[in-house]
């Protein structure tokens, strides 16, 4: 009986690992195997190297710095979003959701291209400020659309976790904590921030990763004045045709990403959470 | 804690009434939740020191009248006051007014010193102030020593003495608590009882507590307060509320009770089960319907010639110190508690002295209660075995 059973769990376990592996791993080995050989398929660390050039870590830094503030935005915009949609009847709350997904249901360039209509010197949103003869103001090709185009697009990604720790929240803890002697603000750092701690976390990471990775947002909304990593290692792949110095940037990103990680692990690990 | 217990005389609890302070009080408090009334216009005088207990069925507005008084909820109509000045509008962080919930609501990311510690970071306290007091609590309650342990980690027990001792670190004028102890099993509800009690007097914190177990709500409190429906049915000290209800409810819901339908047909003179009883009620108008009130262990046993009443024996059951009959007389099922064995289908008389009956107005609870009937023993005991697996559930 045991035996079975256990027999049946190990071959539930198998389309996961044949997943894994063949969405996965192997692309992660095609990565590596191009970052480190060169056009003849000798091994190289030369891939690498060449990125040690200023026009790279410019490209790299700047990936950093957008995801970095994208990241920041999002938090700080889903935060109360989520807590509000908490605070809402449960039938409340899917609808709110629902509506929170409501624009990933059209496609991703759809998006792109309409901000672009927004944004644009002659775009929408200035066409109305004419009319109401105010200034004009430029705003696409510039950090602020892109990093605009970043926050628009992966919003829900952190919502949708801080949302689903917060309605787990138990209300007494704030009753009990309005008790003894905390007022509104006091409740929020005392007591919902650090136990939304898992929601915070898992909303960088959704946000921040998928940002740091981006490409064609830049390129739509910045205009090409702000090559991204994703945009970069699309070139090599599509027009330049340098599939390994492609795959060295992935993996360099890749590297990138696992040490954000492990800081902001490192961090809200610590006593005091992650913001506080 | 236990060892430490303090002996005080048992009148203490009716001077109560006279000779303190003001602390809380509600006038005409009403709450209504989605078009039901939950409280319909309540009047309550909580004293200083006093242990007060709410005690009622599950629903009849118990602990919206202490989320009231806390600040949780804010009344329909009615005032809440505070030491003679009205808090309606003072927000629940702002009251002299601390709560132990009943399922605790301990913070489940702090440590046991810093779930006690809470309130006096809040007011910026010294390190060594906040050390010395949360110490001293832990003293209080028995749990030196665990100052890191992970609350979640802890017993139902150990929770709810972190519980108390983070609502009494801010020293509180009053102390409100929510059936602190309905989720613990029976040994450990008796032995925090007592701890409870010797904590109230020792502190001289008001207790305002909230029960709905009959036993616990006489054996601990000053001043109890029976509610039903939303409304208050009666106050008063535990000997008075249970030797004198002012309704059937009440006579029902503490300790058990045959109530049966009479009249008064002059002074001290009543009728019931068609016969006349010499008893010590008076001021009801002459003929006037009433409840009657006999308490079990006030009957006596007697051979049928001697018997004011006369029925026949349907059950007994053996409780240790006594026998539980139950007596049908003239088609009313009595509960009758002797210690002398009496045989079923026995005929038997029974004797009631004039002390033993107590005489009530008729109230929207007459007819509702009193008559054991449907009583079965089998069935209380299956209903009691529920209860606890629900609070094995919890
Ligand atoms: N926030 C609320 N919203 C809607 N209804 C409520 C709310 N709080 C209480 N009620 C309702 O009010 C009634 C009284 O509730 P309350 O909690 O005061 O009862 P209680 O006497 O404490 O009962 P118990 O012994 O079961 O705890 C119940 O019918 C409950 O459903
Ligand atoms: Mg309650």
């Amino acid at each position: 009986m045991n035996k079975k059973s256990n027999i049946l769990k190990q071959a539930a376990a198998y389309p996961h690992i044949v997943w894994s592996v063949l969405f996965i791993i192997a692309p992660l080995i095609f990565v590596m195997y191009y970052a480190f050989t060169d056009k003849e398929g000798r091994f190289t660390l030369e891939n690498i190297t060449s990125l040690a050039q200023p026009s790279y870590l410019e490209v790299f830094l700047r990936s950093l710095c957008f995801a970095f503030l994208a990241t920041v935005i999002c938090l700080i915009i889903a935060y109360p979003v989520a807590y509000f949609i908490s605070k809402t009847s449960p039938k409340a709350q899917k609808i709110l959701i629902m509506l929170v997904t409501l624009p990933q249901w059209l496609n991703f360039l759809i998006r792109t291209y309409s901000w672009m209509a927004l944004l644009e010197d002659t775009g929408i949103i200035n066409t109305i400020l004419e009319s109401l003869n105010m200034q004009p103001i430029h705003m696409i090709n510039t950090p602020f659309a892109v990093i605009l185009g970043m926050v628009y697009n992966f919003l829900p990604y952190m919502i949708i976790p801080l949302h689903s720790v917060m309605s787990k929240l138990d209300n007494r803890l704030l009753v009990a904590a309005s008790d003894l002697g905390c007022n509104q603000f006091q409740v929020m750092t005392r007591i919902v921030l650090p136990l939304s701690k898992s929601g915070i976390i898992s909303g960088i990471t959704m946000v921040f990763v998928p940002s740091i990775s981006t490409f064609y947002i830049s390129q739509k909304l910045g205009g090409g004045n702000f090559d991204l990593i994703g945009d970069t290692i699309e070139r090599q792949f599509q027009t330049a045709y340098n599939y390994n110095l492609g795959a060295a940037m992935s993996f360099v990103l890749m590297i990138l990403i696992v040490i954000s990680m492990a800081i902001m692990n490192k961090y809200s690990d610590e006593d005091g959470g992650v913001i506080v | 804690m236990n060892e430490e217990k303090i002996l005080e005389p048992k009148g203490v609890t009716n001077g109560l009434q006279n000779e303190h302070k003001k602390i809380v009080e509600l006038i005409d408090v009403a709450k209504s939740f989605d078009g039901e009334v939950v409280l319909d216009h309540i009047n309550l005088v909580v004293k200083e020191k006093e242990f007060m207990t709410l005690l009622g069925p599950s629903g009849c507005g118990k602990s919206t009248t202490l989320n009231i008084i806390a600040g949780f909820v804010t009344p329909d109509t009615g005032d809440v006051l505070f030491e003679n000045v009205k808090i309606n509008d003072v927000p629940a962080n702002k009251r002299h007014v601390n709560t132990v919930f009943q399922k605790y609501a301990l913070f489940p990311h702090l440590n046991v010193y810093e779930n006690i510690a809470f309130a006096l970071r809040l007011k910026k306290l010294s390190e060594e102030e906040i050390y010395e007091r949360v110490e001293e609590m832990l003293a209080m309650v028995n749990l030196r020593g665990f100052e890191k342990r992970d609350v979640n980690l802890l017993s139902g027990g150990q929770q709810q003495r972190v519980a108390i001792a983070r609502a009494l670190i801010n020293k509180p004028k009053v102390l409100l608590l929510d059936e602190p102890l309905a989720a613990l099993d029976l040994k450990l509800r008796k032995d925090m009882q007592n701890e409870l009690k010797n904590m109230q007097r020792k502190t001289g914190i008001t207790f305002i507590y909230v029960t709905h177990d009959q036993e616990e709500a006489l054996s601990m409190s000053d001043t109890v307060v029976v509610m039903a429906n939303g409304k208050i049915q009666q106050i008063g000290t535990p000997t008075d509320i249970y030797n004198e209800p002012e309704n059937a409810f009440v006579a029902d819901f503490i300790g058990e009770s045959n109530i049966i339908d009479g009249v008064m047909l002059d002074d001290y003179k009543a009728k019931f089960s068609g016969h006349e009883f010499e008893c010590l009620d008076k001021g009801f108008n002459k003929n006037e319907p009433v409840d009657v009130v006999i308490r079990p262990e006030d009957v006596d046993v007697v051979p049928v010639e001697k018997g004011m009443l006369v029925g026949m024996v349907t059950s007994v059951t053996f409780k240790g110190v006594h026998y539980e009959i139950i007596v049908d007389i003239d088609n009313f099922k009595w509960m009758i508690q002797s210690t002398d064995y009496v045989a079923p289908n026995e005929k038997i008389g029974i004797y009631i002295e004039p002390d033993a009956i107590h005489i009530m107005k008729k109230s929207e609870f007459s007819n509702m209660f009193g008559d054991y009937s449907s009583f079965s023993d089998e069935l209380e005991r299956l209903s009691d075995t529920n209860e606890e697996e629900n609070e094995e559930d919890e």
